[in-house]
């Protein structure tokens, strides 16, 4: 597949990498040429600098001819717009973005953005290993 | 009117101030603490602290009542979201959101946001009127109609000097409203004659804009200046 990522941080690096190495073809987009350093060593896609909510700069990563596009960077908001773009404009098959807030991740999934919350993730997933020691906790006082 | 605005900027304040003296009551929000300290000795409770993207700062404000949001940021996206989340969650009738990037009109426009003022567009519409011999300038839109209102130059030697409107046979979508002839204003009727130099207003559609141009430069419909003008 040819993919589109915006946001080379830990998330977007380590996606990269991992998709690259499954063999797909990666352009991967920052705004600081040092976050590419985070890429594998095995990395074989393309690496662009620029702002991924610039029409031009996504044009330029091969948008045209992606089937899907991720936007992670650390900003919420760069991620909503970048995803919109792609998916009101270069009208992308697949449009997967990271939302931190959730009350946002509320909103743009009902607008039919696929979207990850790392936060309500993270949550829930504490939640269930509490719920689960608590469990085994009073299980073992007995 | 209600209005919350989020971006405490020079725009942002300038803005509320403005409204506030036409008596409505204003919520400028911005996130910087210091800033929103340095607003509040001219503006007093109508600014707060908080970032105007945030569902629980909107909440908290009454944005649900708010008549109008205006996002007046430095920021595209922050724009964007703040306008959605108004219109979205909060089912504000009308968003206004600032556009520094001209080219993300078209996204703002598609994703439902009312209005959008690019600084940028209107800055260049005033410098290509500016230019001598310039050819077609978008001076304004109007949302709603769909149309816009557009200043086209008669050139010197023109096809058309000593024809009549009616005898241009202007399509339907063009309604030419005025007409300057160097100090003179005129009323422009059928019969009305167009002269060289002549400065011509019609309030038109994007594609009545292009057929008006080719019509009074005797040309083609390919422009240099749809470089310069911008989708609607």
């Amino acid at each position: 597949m040819n993919i589109v990522i915006v946001g080379c941080g830990r998330v977007g690096a380590t996606l990269a990498s991992r998709l690259s190495q499954q063999k797909n073809t990666i352009t991967i987009i920052d705004l600081d040429d040092d976050a590419f350093r985070r890429l594998d060593k095995s990395f074989r896609g393309e690496t662009l600098i620029g702002d991924g909510t610039d029409q031009e700069i996504l044009r330029r990563a091969g948008i045209e001819d992606a089937q899907a596009f991720v936007a992670v960077t650390n900003g919420d908001n760069r991620n909503i717009m970048a995803a919109q773009i792609a998916q009101h404009i270069f009208h992308t098959p697949t449009v997967v973005c990271r939302i931190y807030d959730p009350k946002r991740e509320e909103i743009y999934r009902a607008l039919g953005l696929t979207v990850i919350s790392p936060t309500t993730i993270g949550a829930e997933s504490i939640l269930e290993k509490l719920h689960e020691a608590t469990q085994a906790a009073t299980a073992q006082s007995r | 009117m209600y209005i919350v605005i989020g971006g405490g900027g020079q725009v942002g304040f300038y803005l509320t101030k403005e409204l506030l003296d036409q008596n409505h009551e204003v919520l400028l929000l911005d996130k910087d603490a210091r800033r929103v300290k340095q607003l509040s000795e001219e503006l007093g409770a109508s600014v707060a602290r908080g970032d105007a993207c945030e569902v629980r700062v909107l909440e908290e404000y009454g944005c649900d009542r708010a008549e109008v949001v205006i996002a007046v940021t430095g920021d595209d996206e922050d724009n964007l979201v703040i306008c959605q989340i108004a219109k979205l969650r909060f089912k504000v009738k009308k968003t206004i959101a600032r556009v520094n990037n001209p080219r993300n009109r078209r996204l703002f426009k598609k994703l439902g946001i009312d209005t959008t003022v690019s600084p940028t567009s209107s800055i260049l519409s005033v410098i290509e009127s500016q230019i001598p011999h310039h050819t077609l300038v978008h001076l304004a839109e109007l949302n709603r109609a769909g149309l816009g209102l557009v200043e086209v130059m008669v050139p010197q030697d023109s096809t058309i000097n000593g024809q009549t409107i009616r005898s241009l046979d202007l399509p339907m979508s063009v309604n030419i409203v005025l007409i300057i002839r160097g100090d003179e204003k005129i009323t422009p009727q059928g019969d009305s004659v167009i002269r060289d130099d002549d400065h011509i207003f019609a309030l038109t559609t994007n594609e009545g804009a292009s057929a008006l141009r080719a019509i009074i430069l005797g040309e083609s419909e390919e422009s240099e200046t749809e470089q310069l003008t911008e989708e609607v």
